[in-house]
């Protein structure tokens, strides 16, 4: 056998092995929450090898007391995810009132300074997020806007603002212009032709954008961190998993239980949001 | 397309201009128009992260603390101690090394494993949606329960790491690999590794698949076998987005905060500049210095950004 045979064929061996060994490093932590989240405690220190739940362990006892609420003698779960969701869904909806217009000015219309929202833009988001999070604390402290859910909403705002435009940015230039002079001969305005016209079409991207607006305000730490840790009734659920997590007092495998809860929500998100950009991606292409 | 268009066609509004008035050139209403439709996005950009920036400089060079916040004026006295206080503080120098390291081995490393998975996923198989999707849920993952589990897997008592490793390795002791700091600080870059490879191998993902056949069919005409197409005809091409995905992950794993913290909260040799910060700001409530270290932050990664560009880009570009 010749080199070129034997490293056609040893690759194609290594190449599947790469692969498996992905797939178990990528998904083990997953599964390995999953499992752990059905376990009692007590079994868990007696066989914490386990990747399977032995028989006659499975209990969902964990997911009772991590949901809860505190007064109960749970873990409170329930008020988290209620603040999360309202968190990340109020900084999507603002997020989008606020990008989609400018994304179209970006995208479409010749202004001063247009060519630098973009400089600005990198610029901005390249800063550590810490640097931007002392003023903050400072004027959150003193604006009484600390614990309160609308101070978090604002930052999540800015932090998905400048992704958000650009990625809506990309997309309008995809439309066809003389799409948008027709209905403006038909006598639409501009904001019309943006609402009757363009938003439409942009419709999947949209809602890619507000997924990922979402995923990361569910995700986000540090904000949450500086500026809810005294208001326990205030925690969102990556804030509450955290501060929890540091105790000793709450098992394990009830934490597995709050972060499956914490996880599951953006699991099922990503996977939705693949397919949705996918489709919004080959949808432009067809009529562009 | 995306420069030809805006040319193309304009603005859409055709009222007649009111009388007595000089009409206001189709141009001049676009441009209006434009700024009318970005003003929100930049008063939020400018209000919530420009001036939060500026104000940090400001405060490094001023005396606050959290207690005695109420009573200081936005531009006080201007002083040096901050920085003093911050130079001088136990661990600078060390902090610093150790953010340097996390953050070349995590860009490395995230890199390099981003690679060879967008290397193996290139050509269709059997379930390649699945494996390419579930590749990036590491990244996507929320990193609080990321961390946690990590966590809880390389725990001494009952993580699933240890109880293997002896049970199949022969270990004689646990290993406590998030607090002991011979191993914590390459923990933390593995697990950086591990949850950002995604992201490097989507870029190199989309650049692998441009890359034309015709170029390796021509290769492997010319006796090529596959290590030396891809050390010859692959890697030039991808050497662009390497060196992009370097500085862009360098930038990013220099300024993060969370990881760390979650991980280790700073102790066993892996305290970052970013966990300093916040430990200024909280643990002692002492803003000012909280403020200088931010900024020695900034100053540190655009001066290495900067002699990256420099000396290792230059050699990236086709």
């Amino acid at each position: 056998m010749d080199r070129d045979r034997i490293e056609r064929v040893s690759l194609r061996w290594l190449r599947r092995l790469v692969i498996a060994g992905f797939l178990l490093v990528t998904l083990l932590p997953f599964w390995y929450m999953l499992v752990l989240s059905v376990r009692p405690i007590e079994r868990l220190l007696l066989d914490p090898g386990s990747l399977l739940v032995p028989a006659g362990e499975l209990t969902a006892a964990t997911y009772v007391e991590v949901l809860k609420a505190t007064e109960d003698g749970g873990q409170g779960f329930l008020t988290f995810i209620r603040n999360s969701g309202l968190v990340a869904l109020a900084a999507t909806a603002l997020t989008l009132v606020v990008a989609i217009p400018g994304a179209y000015a970006v995208s479409r219309l010749r202004f001063f300074g247009r060519r630098q929202v973009h400089a600005l833009f990198l610029a901005v988001y390249l800063f550590p997020s810490i640097v931007i999070a002392i003023p903050l604390f400072v004027v959150f402290t003193r604006a009484g806007l600390r614990g309160s859910l609308v101070g978090l909403v604002l930052v999540y705002l800015s932090q998905t603002l400048p992704v958000s435009v650009y990625m809506l940015k990309n997309y309008f230039e995809t439309i066809p212009v003389s799409l948008e002079e027709s209905a403006a001969i038909d006598g639409a305005g501009r904001l019309g032709v943006i609402r009757r016209v363009s938003l439409p079409l942009a419709a999947p991207s949209v809602m890619a954008v507000a997924l990922y607006d979402f995923m990361i305000a569910w995700n986000e730490f540090l904000f949450a961190l500086l500026f809810l840790v005294d208001r326990p009734n205030r925690w969102t659920v990556s804030l509450g998993l955290s501060l929890l997590s540091d105790g000793v007092e709450v098992p394990k495998t009830v934490l597995m239980a709050g972060s499956v809860i914490l996880t599951l929500p953006i699991v099922v998100l990503f996977f939705a949001s693949e397919r949705l950009l996918t489709e919004g991606l080959t949808s432009g292409a067809e009529k562009g | 397309m995306t420069t030809t268009a805006p040319e193309a066609g304009r603005s859409p509004t055709r009222e007649r201009p009111r009388p007595g008035r000089r009409p206001l050139t189709l141009r001049r209403r676009e441009s209006r128009a434009g700024l009318a439709l970005v003003t929100p996005t930049l008063l939020v950009v400018v209000a919530v992260i420009g001036i939060p920036i500026v104000w940090t400089i400001v405060l490094a060079f001023q005396r606050v603390r959290l207690a005695t916040l109420r009573k200081t004026g936005l531009f006080g006295e201007l002083t040096l101690d901050n920085f003093d206080r911050v130079l001088h503080t136990p661990g600078f120098a060390g902090t610093l090394w150790t953010t340097l390291v996390y953050s070349v081995g995590g860009t490395a490393g995230s890199i390099l494993v981003g690679l060879v998975a967008a290397l193996v996923v290139r050509r269709p198989f059997r379930g390649r949606t699945v494996v390419r999707a579930s590749m990036l849920l590491p990244y996507v993952a929320p990193v609080v329960a990321m961390t946690f589990v990590w966590q809880v897997m390389l725990d001494p008592q009952l993580g699933i790491v240890n109880d293997w490793g002896r049970r199949f390795l022969g270990w004689d002791t646990p290993i406590p690999f998030l607090s002991q700091d011979s191993t914590a600080l390459w923990t933390v870059i593995a697990f950086e590794a591990w949850r950002y490879f995604p992201f490097a191998f989507l870029f190199l993902l989309a650049r692998l698949q441009a890359v034309p056949g015709e170029l390796e069919e021509a290769a492997r005409v010319d006796g090529a076998t596959p290590t030396q197409q891809f050390r010859h005809i692959l890697l030039p091409q991808l050497m662009p987005v390497i060196a992009l995905l370097g500085v862009l992950r360098f930038i990013m794993t220099f300024n993060k905060f969370d990881d760390v913290y979650l991980l280790t909260g700073g102790s066993a040799g892996t305290e970052v500049v970013s966990v300093r910060v916040y430990q200024f700001l909280t643990a002692r409530t002492d803003i000012g210095a909280a403020a200088a270290q931010a900024v020695v932050l900034a100053v540190v990664l655009i001066v290495f950004v900067a002699i990256y560009l420099r000396f290792f880009a230059r050699r990236g570009e086709p």
